[in-house]
């Protein structure tokens, strides 16, 4: 399909000196003199994230790329809603205008939120598997922070990069249900923010996984199809069937991409928009706790491949 | 040419012993491949779990148009589905490599990771074909019977042509691999679903600019016996060998116009 396995990846190769940016960003945050333990780990985490920012952001003609093709999938996949929402209007509780918003939404963040693969999985796989992770463990640094703020950074560049020029097309080209209010748009990316920390933390629970397969083509596979399927890429969660559809809306693949959506055509407001954040940082929580649990387990019982 | 085949034929058995090795992540992958091309098929039956037809088509028709794009597409991605990884080799200056060798460049580009997981996507493309053939309201001529493979074969070649033009585009653009996905995997998921649900420009677009109506919308209308939403007379639902076989030529002189343009990155 249109996904395959990991198509529109963002170049991953073109990728491959990432830690070596990462190093840099390292020296560049150690402070002059020492003030503070806090503020010297915010400084680096952000030194970090601006890197994993740059890092992206130098490959112009793949990022210009990736826009045509998430164009070309938002006009396919809107004439298909159109359709689909004239048989039946008001399916899931949206209406045309609010489907095709959907559409161009999620054609916008699925490089920034990774819903298709890209972002530091496999990175971080492939150090486990070498065992360059020994290193990193070595560091006087958190693992799970500084993939994160790396993490954080590549996907604020794909939002910025990647993300407006799709959504302003589709706004031209057909009625989409955009909000006026500008506080609809702040809670927007807040629920997006909080979409990309869940998306961080399932990928680097399956990214863990490595310490003890080696070879993680596997779970990455069975996770890339479950975020394809779960996250509401292909279809709206809210026009799943029945219980089924009830079920998929609580799992976490829903604060990645449903949640952000819903929280923009305005279907989240007021107390409702706090559970919808709730629910979102909840996950969050729930999964960055776990991964630390995993790499304790990790790094206390895995043999580190060495060579 | 024979060189070509003997050498692509060399180094595809020498990828699939290397698969082999690896019995069980084989079965994985494959079993992966399946899914996840599937995936697509799934979020038609949801839809369709809310409506009788999608575009004034029924559910095996649409099944007739997925699993015809799929298999031709999971064909076309098997023999030449690694060539996108061309920018990648121009850049890292290993396509060097390929040039130096005693072999058709072409053929080894081709046949680069030879990926017989990719098998997943042919026979899940061609399990919802037969369904949707047995479903729909097929016309049975004789005629028609033997444009199935045609159009199988053909549409296959027209992918097969996307990604050679993809490819030999990388000389110039060689981080711009993404730009023929929306072709292939795009165009793959329009021609998933019925012509009449697009806007007729774009009809007109994927039938003249870029044939990929050929693939399967033309042929599958002749077999339901249906009219086409553009009214070309039907005899055009008979041209996907032609157009495939003009595309291949096309995208063998693109191959051509690329490689010799081609300047070694140096380092």
């Amino acid at each position: 399909m249109w996904l395959g396995s990991g198509l529109l990846l963002p170049a991953p190769a073109l990728s491959g000196h990432g830690t070596g940016a990462g190093q840099s960003a390292l020296r560049e945050a150690t402070p002059r003199q020492s003030d503070g333990k806090g503020e010297h780990e915010m400084r680096l985490y952000a030194a970090v994230a601006v890197n994993g920012f740059r890092r992206y952001a130098t490959y112009r003609v793949a990022t210009a790329a990736g826009v045509f093709t998430n164009t070309v999938f938002g006009f396919i996949i809107a004439y298909t809603f159109i359709a689909l929402w004239s048989e039946r209007p008001h399916l899931g509780g949206y209406d045309q205008a609010q489907a095709l918003t959907f559409v161009w939404v999620s054609q916008a963040l699925l490089a920034a939120c990774a819903l298709l693969g890209g972002g530091f999985q496999e990175e971080l796989q492939e150090r486990i598997r070498s065992g360059d992770i020994a290193v990193d463990l070595y560091r006087p640094v958190d693992l799970q922070s500084w993939w994160l703020a790396s993490e954080l950074g590549r996907a604020a560049f794909q939002l910025l990069g990647r993300g407006v020029v799709p959504l302003a097309v589709g706004a031209l080209a057909f009625d989409l249900a955009l909000p006026a209010d500008p506080l609809t748009w702040l809670a927007f990316l807040l629920a997006v923010f909080l979409g990309i920390v869940v998306g961080f933390g399932v990928r680097y629970l399956v990214a863990l996984c490595s310490f003890w397969l080696l070879d993680g083509a596997g779970v990455t596979l069975i996770a890339g199809l479950a975020t394809t399927f779960f996250s509401g890429v292909l279809l709206p969660l809210n026009a799943f069937p029945g219980g089924f559809g009830e079920f998929v809306r609580t799992l976490p693949w829903a604060a990645m991409l449903q949640v952000p959506v819903d929280v923009l055509l305005g279907r989240a407001a007021g107390t409702g928009l706090l559970t919808a954040l709730a629910f979102q940082a909840g996950w969050a929580v729930a999964l960055l706790a776990a991964g630390r649990a995993l790499q304790a387990l990790a790094t206390s019982k895995a043999v580190v491949q060495g060579g | 040419m024979v060189d070509g085949i003997r050498a692509y034929g060399l180094i595809v058995a020498m990828w699939i012993r290397s698969t082999m090795a690896y019995r069980a992540s084989f079965l994985m992958t494959t079993a992966g491949n399946f899914l996840g091309s599937g995936l697509d098929f799934v979020a038609i039956l949801l839809m369709f779990s809310h409506i009788e037809s999608l575009g004034g088509f029924t559910l095996a028709e649409v099944a007739l148009l997925y699993g015809a794009t799929s298999t031709s597409l999971g064909l076309a991605d098997l023999f030449l589905g690694s060539m996108d990884r061309i920018g990648q080799r121009v850049r890292d200056g290993t396509f060097d490599v390929l040039m130096v060798r005693p072999a058709p460049v072409f053929a080894q580009v081709a046949a680069d990771r030879f990926a017989l997981r990719r098998l997943g996507r042919i026979s899940q493309g061609a399990v919802v074909l037969v369904l949707g053939l047995a479903g729909a309201d097929v016309v049975w001529t004789p005629l028609n019977v033997l444009l199935i493979p045609v159009m199988l074969v053909s549409g296959a070649v027209i992918f097969g042509s996307v990604f050679v033009v993809g490819a030999a585009f990388q000389f110039w653009a060689t981080e711009a691999a993404e730009v023929q996905n929306s072709f292939t995997y795009g165009g793959n998921t329009l021609l998933q679903y019925p012509p009449t649900v697009f806007a007729k420009d774009l009809v007109r677009g994927v039938t003249f600019v870029v044939p990929l109506a050929f693939v399967n919308w033309l042929p599958a209308l002749r077999l339901l016996g249906r009219e086409d939403p553009l009214h070309l007379p039907g005899w055009v639902g008979l041209c996907g060998p032609l157009v495939a076989a003009a595309m291949a030529a096309l995208a063998g002189l693109a191959w051509r116009t690329g490689i010799r343009s081609y300047r070694s990155t140096g380092s």
